[in-house]
């Protein structure tokens, strides 16, 4: 049994590239994690259609993605509500199906979030590069030749007729996150929250703001009332390594909320936003407007606790086939 | 600072144990620090400045816990005075974490690290592979030749890498050479440009934006996915520059000790 070339790309929309969970472990080197932003997204797209849950799919930004089948294959589309079209129906998300050899799959636009997620059965078939099929595009490397896709460009996937089985599976409809633009972000203060006043925090938690054009896989730079360092301050602090989710406040006093291609930063850091909360940063898009809420580190494990348990039971169900 | 006078930074025999923790009582804390980033994530604290005796004792903590993983922790980045662990909170919690980092920590025996790996790296300085050249010598009050003279005077130590794969951060610059950061950074400074910036010089290893001013630029490559590790320089390594003429950079790209 072979890699089959299954997926010929149309169109690439924006940017599109393949993804997995990334590479943890390699921070040293100053390479940073990359992988998918919404992790929740890809783990299930996996787990529905056979694959383990960090096998390599697509991460989808925006719109635009064209992709012909060029083989029978399961597929899984989950995250964003990108309008996904196969042959001009629409396509069920959350759930696996086949598609045919021919089949034409179509992101037409965002209803709900920023990026959908791809999963065939099989897992698409890039080299591991520093043990992850992530792409990192900054730096040219994982994924495929470390580029986002292009046009023409030809994916395989491993074994695909073995996941042939693995359709109708869907996750609980309860489950599904529907992006609402009003929830809070929920967060913990720190690493430099005390570099703040308490006016600037209440500031920074009763506020609204603006998520701006620049943003990317780096982070996410928002616009809204001046979040102010205590006076006396220097601007930069002593480089240290950052995690995705954590607030970081240049000089201009605009909160950039890093994601996974940054590695270490030199600004202060007022709070950090809770795992269980991580995988929506990848839902969020620039127009978007977004508010935090503190909790406690009790609030947030809970919440990731809740989050892996319907992980759980989605890997028990696929065990149990 | 005392750079070169550091039993840390680059002597050839590693320091006794008294020694370290001699250093330890002046500018290294007593205790490690620990500032929580979010629910997985934990800055160790070191010390507060940028210090080679400092610096040391976090890669020597690095080390050791590389050598002797704590479960639960999935990555570990050290930077000038500090470690980030990243761990998994539902296989271990902060208080197990932190008490085991402590342990590690108050049984560290420095003379276990490995020695600095020494390397000379060949720049060719102004032109068109050194923009800022002239600036530099303008704001410092001296000519391109002794600010060449005095960056290819002494080593520097990597302090640590970040910013992109491969970064080093180097320090510490002669002061005749400091200078402030570019009020705006370039959006794009070539692969293999070597820049100062307040007390530091650095390479960088891929077409980025930047910050510092541009002196010249190695034919070296820095990084490279595909070997391990990774990255031509690591913290701790002693970097020394030499002028190479721009017509000998294809010559001196082959000698790069990776030979790529």
């Amino acid at each position: 049994m072979e890699d089959t070339k299954s997926l010929e790309v149309l169109a690439p929309g924006p940017l599109t590239t393949v993804q997995d969970l990334g590479r943890p472990g390699f921070g040293r080197y100053g390479v940073p994690p990359s992988g998918v932003l919404d992790t929740f997204s890809l783990r299930v797209a996996n787990l529905l259609v056979g694959n383990g849950e960090g096998e390599a799919g697509l991460e989808i930004t925006l719109m635009g993605l064209q992709v012909k089948a060029l083989t029978d294959l399961t597929l899984a589309v989950t995250g964003g509500d990108l309008q996904p079209h196969c042959n001009d129906a629409p396509l069920e998300m959350w759930q696996s199906l086949r598609v045919r050899r021919g089949d034409i799959l179509h992101f037409k636009a965002p209803r709900t979030g920023c990026r959908a997620y791809l999963a065939a059965g099989g897992g698409i078939c890039v080299p591991s590069v520093l043990a992850s099929k992530s792409t990192n595009s900054a730096s040219r490397f994982g994924g495929l030749e470390g580029r986002p896709l292009r046009k023409g460009d030809i994916l395989t996937v491993s074994q695909p007729q073995r996941h042939l089985s693995h359709t109708g599976r869907a996750l609980d409809k309860s489950m599904i996150p529907r992006y609402p633009r009003q929830c809070p972000l929920r967060l913990l203060f720190g690493p430099q929250a005390e570099d703040f006043t308490d006016t600037v925090k209440k500031r920074f938690l009763h506020s609204d703001f603006e998520v701006t054009p620049q943003t990317d896989r780096m982070g996410i730079r928002l616009a809204g009332p001046p979040i102010q360092r205590k006076k006396g301050l220097p601007e930069s602090i002593i480089s240290e390594g950052v995690v995705s989710g954590t607030i970081q406040v240049p000089g201009d006093g605009k909160p950039i909320i890093i994601l996974v291609e940054t590695v270490t930063g030199g600004y202060r850091k007022i709070a950090t936003v809770i795992s269980a909360d991580l995988p929506r940063l990848g839902q969020i898009k620039p127009g978007d407007r977004v508010k935090f809420q503190a909790v406690s580190l009790q609030q947030a494990l809970k919440a990731l606790e809740h989050m892996e348990a319907v992980i759980a039971r989605l890997k028990e169900e696929a065990a149990n086939l | 600072m005392p750079f070169i006078a550091s039993p840390f930074s680059i002597s050839e025999t590693s320091p006794s144990y008294e020694e370290f923790f001699r250093e330890k009582t002046t500018m290294i804390y007593n205790r490690l620090r620990y500032r929580t980033m979010g629910d997985r994530a934990l800055l160790v604290d070191v010390g507060d400045e940028i210090h080679a005796t400092v610096n040391q004792a976090v890669r020597a903590l690095f080390n050791t816990l590389e050598q002797n993983p704590i479960p639960g922790v999935t990555d570990a980045v050290p930077t000038y005075r500090s470690l980030l662990i990243t761990y998994n909170p539902m296989a271990i919690s902060l208080t197990t974490l932190q008490a085991e980092i402590a342990r590690v920590w108050n049984r560290l025996k420095p003379d276990d690290l490995p020695g600095p790996e020494r390397f000379e790296i060949p720049v060719c300085y102004g032109g068109r592979s050194g923009p800022d050249l002239e600036w530099v010598a303008r704001y410092t009050g001296m000519t391109p030749k002794e600010v060449i003279r005095l960056h290819t005077g002494i080593s520097y130590r990597v302090y640590m890498i970040g910013f992109t794969p491969g970064h080093p951060y180097m320090a510490e610059l002669p002061e005749a050479l400091f200078t402030p950061r570019r009020k705006s950074p370039r959006p794009h400074v070539p692969r293999g440009s070597v820049g100062i910036g307040t007390n530091q010089t650095v390479i960088y290893p891929f077409e980025s934006p930047g910050g510092m001013h541009i002196l010249g630029r190695t034919p070296w490559t820095l990084f490279d996915p595909n070997r391990f590790p990774p990255t031509l320089l690591n913290m701790g390594d002693s970097v020394k520059f030499f002028p190479v003429q721009e017509e000998e950079m294809a010559n001196w790209k082959t000698r790069n000790p990776w030979k790529s």
